[in-house]
């Protein structure tokens, strides 16, 4: 019987050991994490300078269509007729023929202004984050459509499927307070 | 004179200067200036989920945990506890798509130590702590009821079949394996594994790549025999749970006062977690005795040395998961590679003007960490191989039916079968 409750003790006594080493640890972990953590959450976002349109955002992201699309700085768009990002290079008139257009879902609204200015308004409904316009106009116009990933389409996956596979890591964590990385506001970062 | 000479290179210097700065800021194409009343509409940015919900969330997690170990411990429902799974898969699950889960947390709680430039947010932290204090104080509750994976696999065990002993704990090893692979990669920026491979992710998404959805609906479809086989065989977090579960202060226990050996319970666990009242005589007769022990106990060392040793051949081939390493690799054994111009990476390399010895730097910077990483990870799981070899040797003496405490998902199945009245 005594033998019995020695033995007992013993297994009491290695439980409660082994449980306050295992909380020590656990709290040595949260200890070292919280000296360095964040109260504000982390999302995704593309820097429009370092994009180079491969087009993996439309083809990468969990969702269908990919929760990339293409924004429009209009303080950068210089309204032109000619736009690099709504036609073909090789495109036969400039008209809204469907021929003519260079986006494959036809999301690029084009609207005549005044002569010769005309707008060119985004439609997210039909945007699948190609690039492609986004490689015309960052080529022969000022850059003014470029790729963001719109929030309240994404997931905000807990490691970007894009950014797994983005060949220039333009995909980084950025705090959600600043969520976004609109040209214009945002700024190509100095060369240090 | 002197002065005015200088004062005359000053502005020059300053001419130089300013229209450059200018041209900096120039477009290609002026915006226009509209004489109709052109209104530009403004470019639009939804806001992200609210940091307010991100903390709902943790109180969600919090208040589940505790109900289900209220449930478990004092109520001693099964019942109660199948209603809270199935609203952890309606709200972790379905609702907010899997994402967070304290299992991908492993991941950005190694990357905050390795990572200086990453540092964890609150709510992740949180999520990985919270079930693990949990677990620590009660048994794992936060495997019965409050994981969206366990629930969806918890529902559908239709006829569930008992393993022969050896290949439950052989298949055991698997979540040692993956957790130290899962850190690993974690820990070199490399992959976030846990998530990627998550295989039910796609069905609360209702939307993944085809090869997902496979792995997801196969694993359903075995998980109605074979019960709960990510949980048992795979999950990396349940290596964490059944460490703090098997030392926890308080567990499930099958009957509420005392057990009167009716063997009632015996099948009940599908889990195969209950552990007989042991047979003395038959233990004498298997010859398991302090002799094997030893054997087994020297055995240890050889084991981690073994796990080094694979460890060390393996990092190569590891660390080419890693894109930079891979990307290196291709270019030096394979340089014609540079003239393909459907090679998006290499292309975006060679356009982005890094040189090459800066990426073959950088890549064996990364296969440097892979080195002594892959090393740990192999003596870790060599002394897991031998520990487990270890306990299969040791003899517990066991009067009653009991719960494997590491092993034991509190699901509470076996509380229902018990006649014991309180």
């Amino acid at each position: 019987m005594e033998k019995e409750s020695k033995s007992k003790n013993r297994r009491e006594f290695i439980q409660s050991g082994a449980r306050l080493t295992l909380a020590l640890a656990l709290g040595s972990v949260s200890g070292l994490a919280l000296s360095k953590v964040v109260k504000d959450d982390y999302v995704w976002q593309i820097d429009p300078f370092e994009c180079t349109q491969c087009g993996r955002c439309a083809t990468d992201c969990v969702m269908t269509p990919s929760a990339v699309k293409c924004v429009h700085a209009y303080d950068l768009c210089g309204y032109c007729d000619l736009c690099g990002g709504y036609f073909k290079p090789d495109a036969n008139q400039l008209s809204t023929a469907a021929e003519n257009q260079l986006c494959p879902t036809a999301a690029i609204e084009r609207k005549f202004i005044e002569e010769p200015y005309f707008e060119y308004i985004i439609n997210e409904d039909l945007c699948i984050g190609c690039a492609k316009c986004v490689e015309g106009c960052t080529s022969f116009g000022n850059g003014s459509l470029h790729l963001q990933i719109i929030h309240d389409i994404c997931l905000n996956c807990n490691e970007c499927s894009i950014a797994r596979v983005c060949p220039s890591d333009a995909i980084k964590r950025v705090p959600a307070s600043e969520a976004y990385n609109v040209k214009g506001d945002f700024s190509k970062k100095p060369e240090s | 004179m002197k002065k005015i000479k200088y004062i005359l290179y000053l502005l020059i210097f300053a001419f130089y200067l300013l229209p450059s700065h200018l041209s900096a800021q120039q477009q290609r194409f002026p915006k226009p200036e509209f004489e109709s009343g052109y209104e530009q509409p403004s470019t639009v940015t939804p806001e992200p989920r609210a940091l307010s919900l991100e903390y709902f969330d943790v109180l969600v997690l919090l208040a589940v945990l505790s109900l289900v170990t209220w449930l478990i411990l004092k109520k001693r429902s099964r019942q109660g506890v199948l209603w809270v799974s199935i609203f952890t898969l309606i709200y972790f699950g379905f609702y907010r798509n899997g994402c967070i889960c304290p299992i991908g947390a492993i991941q950005n709680v190694t990357l905050s130590f390795a990572d200086p430039a990453y540092a964890i947010s609150l709510t992740a932290l949180l999520f990985f702590l919270f079930p693990l204090v949990f677990t620590l104080f009660f048994g794992r509750t936060f495997c019965a009821g409050a994981c969206p994976l366990g629930a969806i696999q918890d529902l559908i065990i239709i006829k569930p079949i008992s393993l022969p002993k050896w290949l439950n704990k052989t298949l055991g090893l698997i979540p040692y394996i993956y957790l130290s692979l899962a850190v690993l990669f974690a820990a070199t920026g490399t992959d976030f594994i846990i998530c990627r491979y998550d295989p039910f992710v796609g069905i609360f998404r209702m939307d993944a790549k085809f090869l997902m959805v496979v792995l997801g609906i196969s694993f359903l479809l075995v998980g109605m025999f074979v019960a709960r086989p990510y949980c048992r065989f795979f999950c990396p977090y349940s290596v964490l749970l059944s460490w703090m579960s098997r030392f926890s202060k308080r567990h499930l226990t099958i009957t509420p006062s005392k057990c009167i050996q009716c063997k009632l319970c015996s099948n009940s666990c599908p889990f195969d977690a209950i552990d007989y009242p042991t047979d003395e005589k038959e233990v004498v007769k298997s010859g398991l005795g302090p002799k094997r022990f030893i054997t087994y106990a020297l055995l240890i060392p050889l084991w981690i040395a073994a796990g080094v040793f694979v460890g060390e051949r393996s990092h190569t081939f590891l660390s080419k998961a890693n894109n930079d390493v891979y990307l290196a690799e291709l270019l030096i054994s394979n340089p014609e590679i540079k003239n393909d111009p459907d090679n998006i990476d290499v292309q975006t390399f060679l356009a982005s003007g890094k040189t090459m010895e800066t990426l073959v730097e950088e890549a064996g910077g990364i296969r440097q960490k892979f080195y002594y990483g892959s090393m740990i990870a192999g003596g870790f799981i060599g002394l897991v191989i031998g520990v487990t070899l270890l306990n299969t040797v040791v003899f517990r003496k066991r009067q009653d039916y009991v719960p494997q405490k590491g092993n034991c998902l509190s699901c509470g199945r076996c509380m229902d079968y018990c006649p014991v009245e309180e």
